[in-house]
């Protein structure tokens, strides 16, 4: 177990520097950086090559790659466009992000699984068919028009919610927000869960535990539900890193300052410092939820051992 | 062909005390699944009786409806696709079919259990043999983890496992073959049931087709098809025959051939097997005394077993 998580944490450095050098080059690719810190002005041509000259962006392009890591590892991420350090920018952002996650992952948990379970156990029922259209429709819809009609619907319209997030972004505002993001995770988190009871309920040690005499609940919950949610447990860790990355959209929507908004920053005003020092980060959120979640089968799993 | 005996026996004079009649009593049980071929008929009017410390032996190919008679019972019947049209399982006189669900519930793995096959494919594969074991008691005894741990160690102790204590926290597929053998008897031995069984029903298509004392089976059997099977046993005293085998397949049992089900195979069969279903009838010696507990569904048990 140890060796492996050892060769496993040596396995995510290459992948570490191969994800932020290809991050790094597209970046670059994307435009002239300069360009984006004289703001909406067309920069003059002197000034722009001196900021060029300090910033080292006159240096071949793995010259400054290998610059920006030695710095990242020093802790220094550089400087976003409006001067202030990326670090900070992270202090401001991630917090944030995080409590988005949180409450996307304990709605994605709660509802979708229980959801799962209740359509599993009654497959081809109406509730059934129902939650299965359903899921359906929320995964074919776009998250930037699900999130616009529940701003639209509940923030404008009937006024229950507030329609832009505050900058404390508490979980309690965060809560329709979270939803939002979760919307599509949780569809498939239900779905998964569904086939895996329906599937799992026919099985020998479930008609044991029925034989044994065990209530109905202890059934499901102890023997059937356990190994059902291996394959939800691994869609969910994944997801973890997606939701951190991926809540551009919503983010933006309901004016949320977190990590989505400033990656969308960051790429608006051609910033690489911002993208490149947020995608790293993220970069290591997944690999480490990516471990986390390979060790969580082994836990859930005792047949699965790790050499 | 596969043949397999499974044994139903019921708990001493003790379960008794208050109630005279038979423990088990099955009456009439007919089930059937609805499948996309049509509506399998897998037991179809099965009446047996099982008596204070009495084993009966059911005897039967694979799809004869043992086991579907032995799930009816234990209520493990996956339904649907299973249904219980019609018959009544009375225990202790009280019929479990229609009995409230909790009521059933606690007479399940308490007063009747059942041993399944292969014991290993039983068990819940993520928690431990002990737990599981341990898990009885608990829900039936109320018994606290801790005594649930010790009565699991002392049933391993019991069935010969070595190192009880050491193993009863590790998992089903820990186990090799041999220990799970000592777990329960399985058998396709047909010397071993008559060891272990007073009585015995022969089974084909889902109806009792014999019945007979264990020994008084062996000695004459009364139907063609228990003949067919007990002619197909390998022997010791006849080495370098052909073993004998029952022609044909086991019928189909969306379409159960009319008249007799076993006629297609039958050696004996005649014009009547073909139109009329024979009636479990007694069966008496030459000269008309009764042989008590045996029963034969043939047309011709005159000609089988004097003949």
């Amino acid at each position: 177990m140890g060796r492996y998580v050892i060769r496993r944490l040596l396995q995510m450095i290459p992948v570490f520097i191969g994800a932020t050098l290809l991050i790094f080059l597209m970046v670059n690719v994307m435009g002239d950086p300069v360009a984006g810190l004289c703001g909406d002005r067309q920069c003059d041509p002197a000034t722009a090559q001196r900021l060029r000259t300090d910033l080292g962006l006159d240096k071949p392009v793995w010259q400054q790659y290998l610059t920006y890591m030695g710095n990242v590892f020093t802790g220094d991420f550089g400087t976003a466009f409006n001067g202030q350090k990326v670090t900070e920018l992270m202090g401001s952002a991630f917090p944030v992000t995080i409590r988005l996650t949180i409450v996307a992952i304990v709605l994605e948990i709660v509802i979708g699984i229980t959801l799962g379970v209740v359509t599993g156990l009654r497959r081809g029922r109406p509730v059934d068919t129902g939650v299965l259209i359903l899921t359906l429709v929320v995964i074919s819809v776009p998250t930037f028009v699900t999130g616009l009609l529940v701003q639209l619907l509940l923030g404008v319209k009937w006024g229950w919610i507030k329609p832009a997030v505050s900058s404390e972004a508490t979980f309690g505002e965060l809560f329709v927000p979270g939803l939002v993001l979760a919307s599509v995770s949780l569809a498939y988190v239900t779905r998964l869960t569904r086939t895996s009871i329906a599937e799992n309920r026919r099985a020998d040690y479930v008609r044991t535990a029925i034989a044994k005499g065990l209530p109905r609940r202890r059934v499901i919950t102890r023997h059937l539900l356990r190994n059902s949610l291996i394959p939800v447990v691994t869609f969910i860790g994944t997801d973890i890193g997606a939701l951190m990355g991926g809540a551009i959209v919503t983010e933006r929507i309901f004016n949320i300052h977190g990590v989505g908004f400033q990656l969308y920053q960051g790429i608006l005003r051609q910033n690489t410092q911002t993208v490149v020092g947020f995608v790293t980060v993220l970069v290591l959120v997944f690999l480490v939820a990516n471990l986390i979640v390979d060790l969580l089968y082994a836990v859930l799993d005792p047949r699965i051992r790790y050499a | 062909m596969t043949t397999t005996a499974k044994t139903a026996t019921v708990p001493g004079p003790r379960a008794a005390a208050d109630y005279d009649g038979h423990l088990l009593e099955v009456r009439d049980l007919h089930v059937e699944f609805h499948t996309r071929d049509g509506v399998a008929k897998a037991v179809n009017g099965v009446n047996y009786t099982v008596d204070a410390g009495e084993t009966l032996a059911v005897l039967g190919e694979s799809g004869s409806g043992k086991s579907v008679t032995a799930q009816a019972i234990m209520g493990i019947l996956d339904m649907p696709p299973g249904r219980i049209p019609q018959g009544e399982v009375l225990f202790r006189g009280q019929d479990m079919l229609t009995m409230g669900k909790e009521e059933r519930r606690k007479i399940r793995g308490q007063k009747i259990a059942m041993i399944f096959q292969d014991a290993l494919s039983s068990l819940n594969p993520v928690l431990s043999v002990g737990y599981q074991l341990g898990e009885m008691f608990r829900v039936h005894q109320g018994l606290s983890k801790k005594e649930a741990k010790a009565k699991a160690i002392e049933l391993m102790e019991r069935v010969k496992i070595p190192a009880a204590k050491e193993r009863v926290n590790d998992y089903p597929h820990q186990f090799s073959g041999g220990m799970r053998m000592g777990l329960i008897l399985i058998t396709h031995d047909l010397g071993v049931v008559a060891d272990v069984a007073d009585k015995i029903a022969v089974m084909y298509a889902g109806r009792i087709v014999e019945t007979a004392p264990v020994h008084e089976l062996y000695a004459r059997p009364a139907h063609p098809y228990t003949r067919g099977l007990l002619d197909s046993i390998p022997r010791l005293d006849q080495k370098g025959q052909e073993l004998y085998a029952i022609k044909g397949l086991p019928p189909n049992l969306t379409r159960i051939p009319s008249g007799c089900a076993f006629n297609p195979r039958c050696p004996m069969a005649q014009d009547i097997c073909r139109t009329e279903v024979p009636t479990l009838a007694p069966v008496t010696e030459q000269d008309g005394t009764d042989l008590p507990g045996r029963g034969s569904a043939c047309h011709f048990w005159k000609e089988t077993i004097h003949g």
